[in-house]
C-alpha cells in the first residue's frame, strides 16, 4: 500500500468527494491561491476553480454562517478554519444555527456541512493558538465530532463526514499533517461513530483519539516491556461515542486510563471516565485514571508547554498506577 | 403617473388581505398570550405589516427565499404558511410547523422557502447570504430576502455578510426593518448614523431609504433591487422605516417612547394607507373592506381554535429532529 502524509490523505478525500458530487465545495482563508495555510487544499482551486473553491476574507463568523445557509438549501460545504482557535469567532453560527436548524424547524431542514482544521496543542504558540476545543463542541447536541489520528482514518472519515447529512466538526492536528501512513489506492470509507481497537491486550485499557494516539502506542510498548499488556482504543469519533467498544475492553481488562489533550474540567475525557465508572463499576479493579492537559493556558516556553500536556511518561505512570504496579 | 398605475386590483386586494390577516392574527396571539396559551418570548408585528407584505408581493417564492429574525409571524403568513400551523406552533403543539420545538421565534416552511425565524440578533444574516450563495452557485435566477432589525445592523454578522455578498456577487437583499428601537433603545442612541442606507456604500452596493408604512412604496423598492439582483447578482441594502405598535415583546410596556409618537405612526397605518389609496382609486368600497377584515378575523379565530384543539406533542418526540 502507498504511504501518504496526513495532509495528502485529507486532500484526497476532498478531491474524491468534489469530483463525485458537484454540490461539495471548499471555502476558507487561504484555501485557494495560497493552497492552504497547511497545504491541505493544495491544487483544488486549479482543478475545480470557483465557486468550488472559495478564498474568503478573514471573517470567520460571516463565511461560516454563509456555509450553513448554503448547506440548508442543498450544497455540501467543507469549511476550513485555519485553526480551530479561530472557530471561536464563528461559534454562534455553529452552535445556534448549524446544530439547531433541524431541531428548530421540526425536522424540515438538514445541515450537511463539515468544519475542518487543526485543533489541539502545537508548539511555541502560547495560549491563543495552542488549545484543544473538542469538549466545547462535543457538548452540543446536533453536532458530530470526529478526530482521526492517522492518514487512513483521516481520509475515510473525512469522506464519510462530507457525505453525512449533519454538521460534522472534523478535528485535525497541526503536528501530524506530515505524519505518514498506509492509504490504499481503492476507495474506502471509515464510518463515523466506530472506535478502533489498535492494540490487543489484557491488563489495562488505554483510550484516546487524535494526536495523543502516538503517545498511547509508545506507552503500550513501554508497558509491554514491563510486563503489562495494554489494550489501546482509538475513539476516532467523539460524538456519537462508540461506548460499546470501550465497555467491552474495560470489562476484559478491569482497568482504564483515558488520555485527552483537553483541560480536565467538563471535558471529553472526563465524560468518558464518568461513563466507564458508571457502566463498568462492577468490573473495575481500580479507579479510572485520567491524563489530560493541566488546568492552565498553554505557555510559550517549550519546557513549560511540554510539562502541561499528556506525555508517554504520564500515561505509563497512570497505567502502572491503576495496575498497582508501582 | 398615479401611485397605483400598473397594479392590478387583485394584486392590491391580496396585499390588503395579507396585512389584515397578519394584524388580526397578532391580536389573537396577544390574547392567547394573556391567557397563558403561549409562553416565552413573543414579538408582535402590528404596525410593520407593510414591510413584509410589500416585499413578498414583489418576489417569486418558487425560486426566491426569505429569512428573518424573531419577529416572524408576519413573514410566515406573507410567505403563504397556514395561520393554523403558525398558531399551533405558538401553542407548542405537534401540528405546529416545528412540531412544538421552535415556538414564536422559529417559523419554518421549507416548501414555501421560508427558512425562519432566528432568535439571535443578526444570526440569520450570514445564513441568508449563504442561501444566496447557493443561488449564485447553481445559477437559479432566484434572490434571497434577508430581514433584520435596526438593532442587528451593528452586529459583525451583517458587515461580514455584506462584504461577502458584494465580492462574490450574491443575489441577496438586506432589509433593515427599522422600527426605530432595538428593544428599548432608540436608534439614535446607539447608531453613528440614523439612516442606514449609507452603510451600503462601504460594501459597494446600492442603499435605499423606504417608507415602510406604505406597502406600495415597499413593493416598488423591492421589485427594483430584486430585478437587479436577478440580472447582475448584485446585493442591495434597504432601510425600511416602520413602527411597531406593541412593545418589543409581550413583557415590554414600551415606556421609552411617547404616546404622541405612537399616535403619529398610527395615523400612517399601512393598512389604512392602502385602504385610502384603493378608495381614492375606486378599487374598493367600505363594504368590501369590512368583508376582508371580517374574513381576516375569522382566519385568526380558526387558527386559535385549531391550535387549542391540537394535541400536545408526544414526549418521546423530544429525541427526534436532532440528527438527520
Amino acid at each position: 500500500m502507498p504511504e501518504l502524509a496526513m495532509r495528502d490523505a485529507l486532500r484526497q478525500a476532498m478531491d474524491e468527494e468534489m469530483s463525485r458530487d458537484d454540490s461539495v465545495f471548499v471555502l476558507g482563508e487561504e484555501v485557494g491561491e495560497y493552497n492552504g495555510a497547511y497545504k491541505v487544499t493544495r491544487g483544488l482551486l486549479d482543478k475545480y476553480g470557483q465557486p468550488r473553491v472559495m478564498d474568503t476574507p478573514i471573517a470567520e463568523l460571516g463565511f461560516t454562517g454563509l456555509a450553513v445557509g448554503a448547506a440548508l438549501v442543498g450544497l455540501r460545504p467543507v469549511v476550513e478554519w485555519m485553526t480551530y482557535n479561530f472557530s471561536l469567532l464563528a461559534l454562534d453560527q455553529v452552535v445556534n444555527n448549524a446544530a439547531k436548524m433541524r431541531h428548530m424547524s421540526g425536522g424540515q431542514l438538514k445541515c450537511p456541512i463539515v468544519f475542518r482544521g487543526p485543533n489541539g496543542p502545537a508548539e511555541f504558540l502560547s495560549s491563543q493558538h495552542s488549545q484543544a476545543l473538542q469538549s466545547l463542541y462535543a457538548h452540543i447536541p446536533g453536532l458530530k465530532v470526529v478526530a482521526p489520528s492517522n492518514p487512513y482514518d483521516a481520509k475515510g472519515l473525512l469522506k464519510s463526514s462530507i457525505r453525512d447529512d449533519n454538521p460534522v466538526m472534523f478535528l485535525e492536528s497541526e503536528m501530524t499533517y506530515g505524519l505518514t501512513g498506509e492509504v490504499p489506492d481503492e476507495e474506502y470509507l471509515v464510518p463515523i461513530g466506530e472506535a478502533s481497537v489498535v492494540r490487543k491486550g489484557s491488563d489495562v485499557t488505554l483510550i484516546s483519539y487524535s494526536k495523543p494516539m502516538l503517545m498511547l502506542n509508545k506507552a503500550a510498548e513501554e508497558l509491554a516491556e514491563q510486563g503489562i499488556e495494554a489494550e489501546v482504543i482509538d475513539l476516532r469519533t467523539i460524538r456519537p461515542l462508540d461506548e460499546a467498544t470501550i465497555y467491552e475492553s474495560v470489562k476484559k481488562t478491569n482497568r482504564a486510563v483515558v488520555v485527552d489533550e483537553s483541560w480536565p474540567f467538563a471535558s471529553v475525557g472526563s465524560h468518558v471516565c464518568w461513563l466507564i465508572s458508571r457502566n463498568c463499576f462492577d468490573y473495575l479493579d481500580a479507579p479510572v485514571e485520567y491524563v489530560c492537559c493541566e488546568d492552565v493556558p498553554m505557555p510559550y516556553n517549550h519546557n513549560m508547554e511540554l510539562a502541561v500536556q499528556p506525555s508517554v511518561e504520564k500515561i505509563v505512570q497512570a497505567a502502572k498506577g491503576v495496575s498497582y504496579a508501582d | 403617473m398615479g401611485k397605483l398605475d400598473g397594479y392590478k386590483k387583485d394584486q392590491l386586494l391580496a396585499m390588503l388581505r395579507d396585512m389584515l390577516i397578519i394584524r388580526r392574527f397578532e391580536e389573537k396571539a396577544a390574547q392567547a398570550y394573556g391567557l397563558k396559551k403561549i409562553g416565552g418570548f413573543c414579538h408582535l408585528y402590528n404596525g410593520q405589516e407593510g414591510v413584509v407584505v410589500g416585499a413578498v408581493a414583489a418576489l417569486d417564492m418558487k425560486k426566491d427565499y426569505l429569512l428573518t429574525a424573531y419577529r416572524d409571524h408576519g413573514h410566515a403568513i406573507a410567505t403563504g404558511m397556514d395561520p393554523k400551523v403558525i398558531m399551533a406552533e405558538l401553542f407548542g403543539k405537534e401540528a405546529g410547523c416545528s412540531r412544538g420545538k421552535g415556538g414564536s421565534m422559529h417559523m419554518f416552511d421549507v416548501e414555501k422557502h421560508m427558512l425562519g425565524g432566528n432568535g439571535i440578533v443578526g444570526g440569520q444574516i450570514p445564513v441568508a447570504t449563504g442561501v444566496a450563495f447557493m443561488q449564485m452557485y447553481k445559477k437559479t435566477g432566484g434572490v434571497t430576502l434577508c430581514f433584520f432589525g435596526d438593532g442587528a445592523i451593528h452586529q459583525g454578522a451583517f458587515h461580514e455578510s455584506a462584504n461577502l455578498a458584494s465580492i462574490w456577487n450574491l443575489p441577496v437583499i438586506y432589509i433593515v426593518e427599522n422600527n426605530h428601537f432595538g428593544m428599548g433603545t432608540a436608534v439614535k442612541r446607539v447608531s453613528a448614523v440614523e439612516d442606514f442606507d449609507v452603510k451600503a456604500k462601504g460594501y459597494n452596493m446600492t442603499g435605499t431609504t423606504v417608507n415602510g408604512m406604505d406597502v406600495i412604496e415597499v413593493h416598488k423598492a423591492i421589485k427594483k433591487v430584486a430585478d437587479t439582483a436577478r440580472k447582475d447578482g448584485r446585493p442591495a441594502l434597504l432601510d425600511i422605516k416602520t413602527y411597531r405598535y406593541k412593545g418589543h415583546s409581550m413583557s415590554d410596556p414600551a415606556k421609552y417612547r411617547t404616546k404622541e409618537e405612537l399616535e403619529e405612526f398610527k395615523q400612517q397605518d399601512p393598512i389604512l394607507m392602502l385602504k385610502k389609496d384603493l378608495l381614492d382609486a375606486e378599487m374598493i368600497t367600505e363594504k368590501k373592506f369590512e368583508e376582508l377584515d371580517k374574513e381576516a378575523k375569522a382566519i385568526a379565530k380558526q387558527a386559535e381554535e385549531f391550535a387549542e384543539e391540537s394535541p400536545e406533542p408526544p414526549l418521546e418526540s423530544r429525541f427526534e429532529d436532532i440528527y438527520a
